[in-house]
């Protein structure tokens, strides 16, 4: 199938990346190309299969509920971009609270 | 071609166990060892570009460390002054760990991967941060943010990827081991590339704590060394249950210095015909000559066609994008690395990630998003994942007639830098053989085996069910004492001459 | 508004009592200075994963039992959305296959209200807007604090049987009780420790399909619910009416103005990207688990209620009129324990209640720790005349207060002689005081007369005939306890 730059524009706003216009142009091929290519799966019998979304069959893997040391928080900090009055600072938010 | 080693003499030039067999004694110290892997570093890694990062500083204090051990009676461990390079995804409290990436660029951690932790517990001292492609999407090394690295074999070639610093490196005789991760081959197709061992353990035997997520449910830690022995000696050290990784299994690390020498007589191998039939001419050539090293050597092997393994690449190729671009979300300018201001936070968001990430990094999160977005999921996503299935199973038929799988690791032989960057789909195929361990979850290894095309080196890869780690490593370690010497990178030559 | 019915959906976060955060061993405390309870693992931190604290799904399935839900096998997943106060840009939690499934919470007012399911996922850190007025929309920046970041939540979501403001306040304060009632939550709303979103549809009575509805979010009180349930009701109706359409969207409650106003929305906010989490395996209910969950689980509110009504009126009688409201009061505040020790130390029941329901709720915390057989004692007095309704109440004020014996506080309080009547409650007052003794005494031990005799004389501040006391007891032992009144 064959993406457009408007659907691939879509898909820059879900994965919150700023897309050129000549990234749009580009991924619109690429992906196009890759998907074409994925869609070749299409050839395999897969009716009646249960999907495997991971090779683990473990279950219930359970910790108890015990505190552990939390991180100082001058190194919590250290790391962020931008910080103020012992918490991370971020521009305005806009819109909704999801 | 010629093998790669330079002069040797320093410390990636003897293999590991005996480094520490030396240490342990006495003979030699972990930081006489040390310096001079720093040297052999300094000497070649301005050419390679196998490291992100070297940490002199901490490594001398490590190794100080494991030489107080020696001196007090104490066990420095079983890998004591052994210098190893680790992958530059993996977290480590005394270097940057960048991903190769500019959104992590200088981000230092607060806290050790499980595996690193267990590596020096073993008393080995990490010297570096090796290079990779970008978040570890890639086989050539070429989508690093910092530059490629480049095959000591011959430097206008690509080493592989994601994990060719680390095979780069070991390659090269910077150091006699190093920790890769496997999402679609990362390990193997490197190791294969530049003549060293690589293994992929099964899913859940190594801890993934601190390893910067790609593809959760295909993620593996494991080593790089330029021999068996040394791969199995790392793998018994970092592998095992750890509580800090909810899919670990419940089991202690494999015990396989044990088998080595066990032999495969009477075992069945099959050859796994279709994986033959698209390869190079040397690489298919290095895998029916490896299958008759193993019937010399007392094994049963036919031949066995499994068509639906070829199908994992396009199941993985929606797997892998799909889980990380979810992994990748975190990325975003908000609690650390990479900061580009923008009016508003979504604007902020979008500049970091669009400044931060690569092309092939960004191309993968678009190709996950969509896979996974609205009335497409089931056509991408949910289809995948029932291919999946169909890969997992088809190895569990294979495997009822055949206790390990013979293919080639690669489809060809170290390529030429820039030659598939421009076609992602091209680049891709490079994991074709490697994929379906991936997606089932099980081990496999590349073991260096003869040279093909150009002179350069090929691996031949070892398939096992989950768990088949022992089995898998007694037909590495025959394959390894069959194998053409020149084929493989110079210290592990010379250790068996 | 005549003519439409009201519809009302509730999703309920409630944040878990346990020590530690669902995914990671950092505390599960409010309060605390800002991005100190954090770790590599709640601050999504590269390399880090989640690990699944047992304690949280033990109380989860306690959830589901209290709400007779299904308790099935479960996993989580991955709801991707971008947010700066959610550490790995996607959130774990439940979604096709939650942890509880079906079930139904009772109301007292004798409505069944069904829940969907109650599913596990974790808490979002907070975030702060500066400037411009603290308005979203006007904030010039934000600062985020993680602590609350990974806190365990279940979120318990209603069916669509709620009709109207009145009905959605009584389900929230009853799934309220039933939480901290069972030790889940401590039901805090205005900690957030309890949160809620109403979705309100309205439709013309006797229809049967559903309208469509709206999201109100940022209810903050039961208070505000209500309101704000009123108001987006009327909001739809006069929109219908006026012949327009509901549009299917997220209204934001401000309590200031009294009004919904509508959340700018974008498609993409929408697409969640759902996928089952990698990090985490598969959750199944076993023995170990199921018994936990159920350990120590008390009578719930509902069945509470209905223990009163049954002493009110057994054999299924009717409750009298204003019984109903004093049993729910009496049941939400936890005074239901002295009603029941009142009745079966052989007190009035309905005289019981109604002391409990108004007296006791005046100060619910300090009555919880009233002695159950003084209350007995006292109610009893009241019933047998000894005291007027005034005194009682005066008395049980005394008692709620200080505590003591209401024998003794009504004669300081100069209400009451020493007649046959008072000394005879005395006497029961310290023979339920005492139960070992009694037994002891009851079982042939003469020297316990004395004791009890003494703690008689002690209570009644020496005023009590010994002899007569004495005679008392003896009487007692036999086995003919004095009723108070039974000579009537």
């Amino acid at each position: 199938m064959r993406l457009s730059a408007a659907e691939v524009a879509h898909v820059g706003r879900l994965a919150r990346l700023e897309l050129s216009e000549e990234e749009l142009d580009c991924f619109a091929g690429q992906l196009s190309a890759i998907l074409e290519h994925v869609e070749t799966m299409g050839r395999l019998d897969v009716s009646g299969v249960a999907p495997l979304s991971h090779p683990a069959e473990l279950r219930n893997v359970l910790r108890a509920d015990e505190p552990r040391p939390c991180l100082a928080r001058e190194d919590v900090l250290a790391a962020a971009p931008a910080a103020e009055d012992g918490r991370f600072a971020v521009p305005r938010v806009l819109g909704e609270e999801p | 071609m010629s093998a790669p080693g330079g002069q040797g003499g320093a410390g990636g030039s003897r293999p590991a166990l005996e480094v520490a067999q030396a240490v342990r004694a006495g003979e030699v110290s972990a930081r006489d060892v040390l310096e001079q892997a720093l040297e052999q570093i300094a000497g070649r890694d301005g050419e390679l570009r196998c490291f992100n990062a070297v940490t002199a500083t901490a490594a001398r204090a490590a190794a100080e460390a494991v030489d107080g051990r020696v001196a007090r009676g104490e066990d420095p461990g079983p890998l004591a002054g052994v210098p190893v390079a680790l992958k530059d995804n993996l977290c480590t409290r005394t270097a940057p760990t960048t991903c190769s990436s500019r959104i992590l660029e200088g981000w230092v951690p607060p806290y050790d991967a499980t595996v690193v932790t267990r590596l020096a517990a073993a008393g080995a001292v990490v010297v570096g941060k090796t290079n990779m492609d970008e978040f570890a999407m890639g086989s050539s090394t070429e989508h690093s943010a910092f530059g490629p690295t480049r095959n000591p074999w011959d430097l206008t070639r690509v080493p592989g990827g994601s994990s060719g610093g680390s095979a780069a490196a070991v390659a090269a005789g910077l150091v006699p081991v190093a920790l890769g991760s496997d999402t679609g081959g990362s390990i193997r197709q490197p190791a294969a590339l530049c003549g060293v061992v690589g293994v992929k353990p099964t899913y859940g035997v190594v801890s993934r704590f601190g390893l910067v997520a790609f593809a959760s449910s295909l993620d593996q830690v494991g080593p790089l060394a330029a021999t068996v022995e040394d791969a199995a000696a790392v793998l018994e050290v970092v592998g095992g249950h750890d509580e800090l990784d909810s899919t670990s299994l419940p089991l202690p690390a494999p015990r396989l210095r044990e088998v080595l020498a066990e032999g495969v007589g009477g075992m069945r191998v099959g050859v796994l015909s279709d994986m033959l039939a698209d390869a190079s001419p040397g690489c298919a050539a290095a895998v029916r000559a490896a299958a008759e090293a193993l019937t010399a050597a007392g094994a049963r092997v036919e031949e066995v066609s499994v068509p639906e393994l070829l199908h994992g690449l396009s199941a993985y190729y929606v797997v892998a994008p799909a889980e990380a671009s979810s992994n990748l979300a975190r990325y975003d300018g908000v609690r650390y690395g990479l900061r580009v201001e923008g009016e508003d936070v979504e604007t902020m968001n979008a500049r970091t990630r669009a400044a931060g990430f690569g092309p092939e990094v960004k191309r993968r999160i678009m190709l996950g998003t969509y896979a996974l977005s609205a009335g497409y999921y089931e056509a991408y996503y949910g289809r995948a994942q029932k291919v999946r299935a169909v890969v997992a199973e088809a190895f569990a038929r294979a495997y009822l007639g055949a206790e390990v799988l013979l293919a080639p690791t690669s489809p060809s032989v170290a390529f030429p830098l820039g030659e598939k960057t421009a076609d992602p789909l091209e680049m891709y195929l490079a994991d074709l053989y490697t994929i379906p361990s991936n997606l089932a979850g099980h081990p496999a290894m590349s073991v260096p085996f003869a040279l093909g095309e150009g002179g350069l080196p090929v691996g031949v890869q070892v398939l096992a069910p989950a768990l088949g780690e022992r089995e898998m490593f007694r037909v590495g370690a025959v394959l390894e004492a069959a194998a053409d010497p020149k084929a493989r990178a110079p210290l592990a030559a010379g250790a068996r001459a | 508004m005549s003519g439409w019915e009201v519809v009302v959906g509730l999703e309920v976060h409630a944040e878990l009592s346990t020590a530690t955060k669902l995914f990671c061993g950092c505390p599960n405390r409010f309060g605390a200075e800002p991005n100190t309870l954090v770790c590599p693992v709640c601050l999504g931190l590269p390399g880090s994963l989640p690990v699944l604290n047992r304690r949280a799904v033990e109380l989860a399935m306690r959830i589901g039992k209290a709400l007779h839900c299904d308790i099935r096998p479960s996993r989580f997943h991955r709801k991707n959305y971008f947010y700066p106060d959610m550490p790995k840009d996607y959130q774990i939690s439940q979604y096709d296959e939650p942890v509880n499934v079906g079930g139904y919470l009772d109301l007292p007012g004798g409505r069944r209200i069904g829940i969907e399911r109650a599913h596990l996922e974790e808490d979002t850190g907070k975030t702060t807007h500066l400037g411009g007025g603290g308005r979203i929309h006007g904030a010039e920046r934000a600062l985020v604090d993680y602590n609350r970041a990974g806190v365990p939540l279940v979120e318990i979501v209603s069916r669509p049987d709620i009709r109207g403001a009145e009905e959605a306040r009584a389900y929230v304060a009853e799934l309220r009780d039933v939480l901290v009632a069972t030790g889940v939550s401590d039901g805090r709303m205005e900690e957030g420790s309890l949160r809620v979103d109403a979705n309100v549809s309205v439709r013309r009575e006797g229809t049967g399909e559903l309208g469509t509805r709206c999201e109100v979010k940022n209810l903050n009180s039961l208070r505000s619910l209500g309101r704000a349930i009123e108001h987006e009701a009327a909001r739809q109706v006069a929109l219908l009416e006026a012949g327009g359409e509901v549009v299917q969207e997220t209204r934001h409650w401000n309590e200031d103005e009294g009004r919904t106003s509508s959340m700018r929305s974008k498609e993409e906010s929408h697409d969640y990207r759902y996928f089952a989490e990698p990090d985490l395996v598969a959750l199944v209910p076993d023995e170990q688990l199921l018994e936990a969950a159920g350990a120590g689980m008390p009578l719930l509110p509902a069945e509470r209620r209905l223990r009163l009504a049954e002493l009110l009126a057994p054999r299924g009688g009717d409750v009298p009129a204003g019984a109903a409201d004093q049993i729910v009061t009496v049941v939400s505040l936890g005074l239901d324990d002295l009603v029941v020790a009142a009745a079966a130390a052989g007190a009035d029941v309905r005289l019981a209640l109604a002391r409990a329901a108004n007296e006791a709720a005046r100060a619910p915390e300090a009555a919880r720790g009233l002695d159950p057989a003084a209350f007995a004692a006292l109610v009893r007095m009241e019933a047998a005349g000894r005291l007027s309704a005034t005194q009682s109440k005066s008395v049980l004020s005394e008692l709620i207060e200080h505590g003591g014996d209401p024998a003794e506080v009504a004669g300081r309080l100069g209400f009451e002689g020493l007649g046959d009547d008072a000394l005879e409650a005395a006497v029961e007052a310290v023979v339920a005081a005492h139960p070992e003794e009694w037994d002891r005494f009851v079982g042939g031990e003469e020297k316990l007369a004395q004791f009890l005799l003494g703690q008689v004389m002690r209570s009644t501040g020496g005023r009590a005939d010994g002899k007569a006391v004495a005679a008392l007891l003896a009487k007692r032992r036999q086995g003919a306890p004095a009723e108070p009144g039974s000579r009537r």
